[in-house]
């Protein structure tokens, strides 16, 4: 039985500048389980996380972390919650005029009246979970996508935090990288005892992770519940989205013939050769 | 009133959009500013980051300050000794180049200074930290960006300033010696005598409290353009970034010299 906090939406309504991006969410991400955001591009997932998180107010309604109303809650009880989450940004987040040792170890400086000695052992052990633990001295910029991303991930978990939100971990990362990523973040979970809140495009990742899955779209969400249900779903706009399915065009996508190679400043073809298009005159 | 209503250009709203925009820059920029002053004292772990601060904005200006004190001087020199000698007066040549270097140059050209070394790299950094999530992360960890970005900036201008203002004069001071005495013949003793005898203790005073006060604005209008870069319509990213370092250099700038009058108007 997980002690990890949940997380409940109430009537949430998030935007921006008043205009709401997703509305009308009722959600509740259980405890002690990884659940997943999904949805097509620009549908408000990385916006709801933000207003989870209180980076910006809500537009109406209530978040509930563990019992708790958080848009109520006093500075600080929300301060508290605050030291309790752990948030895994999309290029790690990671301040750059400090070393990897440094950043990891911030949180327990500005919290904690840990010796520093003992900072340092937390901080080394937290790398080599992520297997960075060589990498303590450099610096951000000297780390690759995947590196960044670990990196982010040992100082999201410094704290012991019993909420951890990941925001798109995967992006950007190769189907190796991507795996290893996924199976590091169920083995923090289940190390930790976690509430995790993942937010992704990644189909893969979601049928390998996914305890509960959010699908948001059209202004909302759209479907909430286990994988194995969303699997049998019919709804033909989730169907299209789990089958990788392009969307049926009325009208054609391309209207213009190919750029007359004449109307450019140099003569390309001399060194590339004519197109294939241009011989054929030009034909869509 | 609707949005479109408020935004209408030549509209009779227009006038009061832009009132209510400045009035609501200004009290954002006073809140910021009280912040920042009062989180300068949250604790020792400031103080690293203050000494940190003033190396960067204080140690690393000394150069550029000392070359800029000195070119001033050698022209103030030049100048008033050619001025004054029409008239008989080049004994007066001390006297001139101390009081406007303590009173008006000093505090007003390091300002300036400052703001095109320190305070556009403050704006940048802050800026690109806002657009890269970093602020983000750490108002997430629990750690107060104002506390951990903006304060120790404001503890080291507040600081460095007044001591470069002063190394400033200083300088200057030799460099008029240098134009005015070795170059085209003033009297030394004439000189050093009229530079000590003219300077009183409101002089020096006044010219520290016009530097605290160009700290207080630099620093703040600086850090604060960087913080809400992301709030800036129309230019996210990078550009957003370089608008802001622009807007701050030149809002520093005009504000400087609009409460050096003030401060001058008020002082003397």
């Amino acid at each position: 039985m997980s002690t990890a906090p949940n997380i409940r939406l109430e009537n949430l309504a998030v935007g921006y500048g008043g205009n709401p991006v997703v509305s009308d969410l009722n959600i509740e991400f259980p405890s002690g389980k990884l659940s997943m955001v999904v949805g097509g591009s620009g549908c408000g997932k990385s916006t709801l996380i933000k207003h989870i998180l209180q980076l910006q107010p809500p537009i109406s309604g209530k978040i509930f972390v563990g019992g708790h109303d958080v848009c109520t809650m006093s500075k600080r009880k929300n301060h508290c919650i605050r030291l309790r989450t752990g948030v895994l940004f999309q290029d790690g987040a990671l301040l750059g005029s400090l070393r990897l040792k440094d950043n990891v170890a911030l949180p327990l400086r500005e919290h904690t009246r840990l010796k520093e000695e003992q900072i340092l052992h937390i901080v080394q052990d937290r790398l080599n979970m992520v297997g960075l633990g060589h990498a303590l001295e450099l610096y951000p910029n000297e780390l690759s996508g995947g590196m960044r991303k670990r990196a982010g991930l040992a100082r999201a978990l410094v704290m012991d935090p019993q909420v951890l939100f990941c925001d798109e971990p995967t992006s950007g990362l190769d189907p190796v990288m991507s795996a290893e990523l996924d199976q590091l973040l169920l083995e923090m979970m289940r190390h930790f005892d976690m509430t995790m809140v993942v937010v992704s495009h990644d189909l893969a990742s979601m049928r390998g992770l996914a305890d509960f899955v959010v699908i948001l779209g059209e202004g909302t969400s759209l479907y909430q519940g286990t994988i194995e249900d969303l699997e049998e779903t019919e709804d033909p706009y989730l169907r299209r989205f789990l089958d990788r399915v392009a969307e049926e065009r009325t009208a054609p996508r391309l209207t213009l013939p190919p750029l007359d190679p004449s109307m450019m400043k140099l003569n390309c073809n001399k060194i590339l050769g004519e197109k294939e298009t241009a011989r054929k005159g030009g034909q869509c | 009133m609707t949005e479109k209503a408020r935004g209408t250009i030549g509209s009779t709203y227009f006038p009061g959009k832009v009132c209510k925009d400045i009035l609501d820059e200004m009290g954002g920029l006073f809140i910021f500013f009280l912040d920042s002053l009062r989180l300068i004292f949250a604790g020792w772990g400031q103080f690293p980051k203050i000494v940190r601060q003033v190396y960067f904005i204080g140690v690393q200006s000394v150069s550029v300050i000392a070359l800029i004190g000195l070119f001033s001087g050698m022209v103030m020199g030049m100048q008033l000794y050619f001025a004054l000698s029409m008239f008989g007066a080049d004994g007066f040549l001390g006297t001139s180049v101390a009081l406007s270097m303590v009173r008006e140059l000093a505090p007003v050209l390091t300002a300036i200074m400052l703001t095109g070394r320190a305070g556009s790299a403050m704006t940048a950094e802050i800026g690109v930290m806002r657009i890269s999530e970093q602020v983000d992360a750490l108002t997430i960890m629990g750690v107060n960006p104002m506390r951990y970005l903006v304060a120790p900036k404001m503890a080291a201008c507040l600081i460095s300033f007044p001591i470069l203002t002063a190394f400033f004069n200083l300088i200057a001071m030799w460099g008029g010696w240098l134009t005015g005495v070795k170059l085209l013949g003033a009297n030394a003793g004439v000189y050093w005598s009229r530079v000590q005898s003219s300077l009183d203790y409101s002089d020096i005073e006044g010219g520290f409290i016009k530097s605290m006060v160009f700290a207080v604005l630099v620093c703040t209008i600086c850090c604060f353009e960087g913080f809400y870069t992301h709030t800036r319509s129309g230019h996210a990213g990078p550009e957003g970034v370089s608008q802001s370092t622009t807007n701050a250099v030149v809002k520093s700038c005009v504000v400087i010299l609009m409460a050096d009058y003030i401060l001058t108007s008020l002082l003397w």
